[in-house]
């Protein structure tokens, strides 16, 4: 079987081709998006397997959540080759492949989601194998509710902008390791199981995970609030 | 060259828009989905809400253009998409789509200036103008004039220096409580009025070129609101008077394009084009220089996948294919059209 996986949902963007177990990849950090890189890295890692695009039996991606336009970005491109190839996609939670990436036993995994929140979730990590402790919100870090297992790796770049206030919520984390991202490779190898067992999805049906579904405010929301018409 | 079947995908703004064309036999099938009903709580196009829209919409409104037009996947030819100008984020979904589907079938894709789909929409139509033309582009974001000398030759003759005349209608609606977005509804308010009981200026009428500005009319249309409590007949009133400043401004303008450049075709094309009052006057306008307005198929005024196809068709009949490339993209939020010369003569 052989996969590509896309993750773009933070400044670090990746991809990665799966074949049986064998992963190669490519990442960057690209804080202003990857719309020029993304489909130039499959190609190069096409060329480099010896393998052509019409090989591929699915596309895997990031879906969140994650910096709007990079989820956006993975999204479309995924739509696009896995309709373009007839092949299925499996959308796979960022923070999941964020906490395989780290390969702690215990993860509380946090991004930076901007406007003084973070995307939080909590994780068991056993090999491939990542089970879900805390399933992910968003959530001002000062009111983010701790996972409940004892000690454990704080992980991603929320750590980095509000760590003393994620710090604060779980005094026994054992360490914390900022400077994680979650990556393509992750997100294959979580998706490759899926795949395997026939449940991937058609195109169409492969979007994005926001979490953060409140995004603007109604003309009467505005009013309630004293605003102006 | 044999026939080629082009996908048009357009998501620049609030409206998705897919379409098929074949370069021998015309538009195949389009489909446009639009969001203004999901935007109207909200008093305006929320760009975040807008492009999470077109994730949904794409491969659904891809599905009903190839069922409709008999064909499939494999029969795509080559991928025109809208690249610019409009909302970054909407655009990036359209892009990312497009030339990833146009690697995948490895067919060539066809970035398309948004405008240069609408200026060229009326030769979608049963009699489309000969060139060259003068076009009037008037639509909420945009207000210009342009010679269209052939297909890829845009010289700007002038534009709005502030709000376009679909934001001015807009705006001026949200003024006198019509809601979002409030154009046509303030053009079906000005039917019942009297324009002239209230006097707004017509600016820029006698600038002597062929720039326009709208914003001091909405201004002085706020001034008008805020002088007294108006009764329904004198909003009629007010609407009808600044439809027919803003119709007067472009009409005038419109018409001294063609005679500065002596050409007796003009294509109308943009939201606005639709606006009754404004069709009439630059109907008779142009028939007194014996002259003729050209204006697209109703339901390809608005925002579509069919006239990017088109563009993307124009293209590949004018050039040799380009390379698949190795698939690198870039949206472009902001685009002047006129670059667009340069870039055919190059």
């Amino acid at each position: 079987m052989r996969l590509l996986a896309f993750e773009t949902a933070t400044r670090r963007l990746s991809v990665a081709l799966w074949q049986d177990g064998e992963l190669i990849e490519r990442a960057e950090d690209l804080p202003n998006g990857g719309s020029d890189r993304l489909l130039p890295w499959v190609q190069q890692l096409l060329a480099e397997a010896g393998i052509s695009l019409k090989q591929i039996d699915g596309i895997a991606f990031g879906a969140g959540p994650g910096g709007f336009t990079g989820l956006r970005l993975s999204c479309g491109v995924s739509q696009g080759l896995a309709y373009g190839l007839d092949i299925p996609v499996v959308p796979v939670a960022t923070l999941e492949a964020l906490a395989l990436a780290a390969a702690e036993p215990l993860v509380w995994a946090v991004l930076d989601a901007r406007m003084n929140e973070v995307y939080a979730a909590a994780y068991a990590v056993a090999g491939d194998a990542v089970s879900e402790l805390m399933a992910p919100i968003c959530v001002p870090p000062a009111v983010a509710p701790a996972p409940t297992f004892s000690g454990g790796t704080g992980v991603g770049d929320g750590f980095a902008t509000y760590g003393d206030g994620l710090r604060a919520r779980k005094p026994d984390l054992a360490q914390v390791r900022a400077d994680v991202y979650p990556t393509a490779a992750a997100v294959a190898r979580l998706a490759a199981p899926v795949f395997a067992r026939g449940a991937g999805v058609p195109a169409a049906e492969a979007q994005p995970i926001y979490v953060r579904d409140k995004v603007a405010l109604t003309t009467a929301e505005r009013l309630a609030r004293g605003g102006v018409r | 060259m044999a026939s080629m079947k082009v996908l048009g995908i357009e998501s620049s703004c609030d409206e998705t828009g897919l379409a098929l064309y074949d370069t021998e036999r015309g538009l195949l099938a389009h489909a446009v989905h639009t969001q203004v009903a999901m935007h109207e709580a909200y008093g305006g196009v929320v760009p975040e809400l807008a492009s999470r829209d077109h994730v949904r919409r794409l491969i659904p409104l891809l599905e009903k253009v190839l069922a409709d037009a008999g064909a499939t996947r494999g029969d795509i030819d080559a991928i025109a998409y809208t690249a610019g100008p409009g909302l970054a984020g909407a655009l990036l979904v359209g892009a990312s789509f497009a030339e990833s589907l146009a690697v995948a079938l490895d067919v060539p894709a066809l970035p398309v200036h948004h405008l240069e789909g609408h200026l060229l929409s009326p030769l979608l139509g049963s009699e489309p103008p000969a060139f060259p033309f003068i076009a009037l582009l008037v639509s909420g974001g945009h207000t210009q004039l342009m010679r269209v000398s052939k297909v890829g030759d845009y010289e700007l003759l002038g534009e709005s220096l502030d709000d376009a005349a679909g934001e001015a209608f807009d705006k001026t609606a949200k003024l006198l409580g019509l809601g979002y977005p409030g154009g046509p509804a303030l053009a079906k308010l000005a039917e019942t009025g009297v324009a002239g009981r209230s006097k707004l200026p017509r600016p820029m009428l006698n600038s002597g070129d062929l720039a326009f500005s709208f914003s001091g009319l909405k201004t002085a249309v706020l001034t008008a609101v805020r002088k007294h409590e108006m009764s329904d007949a004198e909003k009629a009133d007010l609407a009808a008077e600044f439809q027919e400043a803003v119709t007067d401004v472009l009409a005038a303008k419109a018409v001294a394009a063609c005679r500065q450049h002596r050409l007796s075709s003009l294509v109308v094309a943009g939201g606005v084009g639709a606006n009754r009052r404004l069709r009439q006057k630059l109907d008779g306008a142009l028939a007194k220089i014996g002259g003729r307005v050209y204006y697209p198929e109703v339901e390809l005024c608005t925002d579509n996948g069919a006239m990017i196809a088109f563009c993307g068709a124009q293209r590949l009949m004018q050039q040799a294919l380009p390379d698949r490339g190795d698939g690198a993209f870039a949206i472009r939020p902001r685009w002047p059209l006129d670059e667009l010369r340069a870039q055919a003569s190059s």
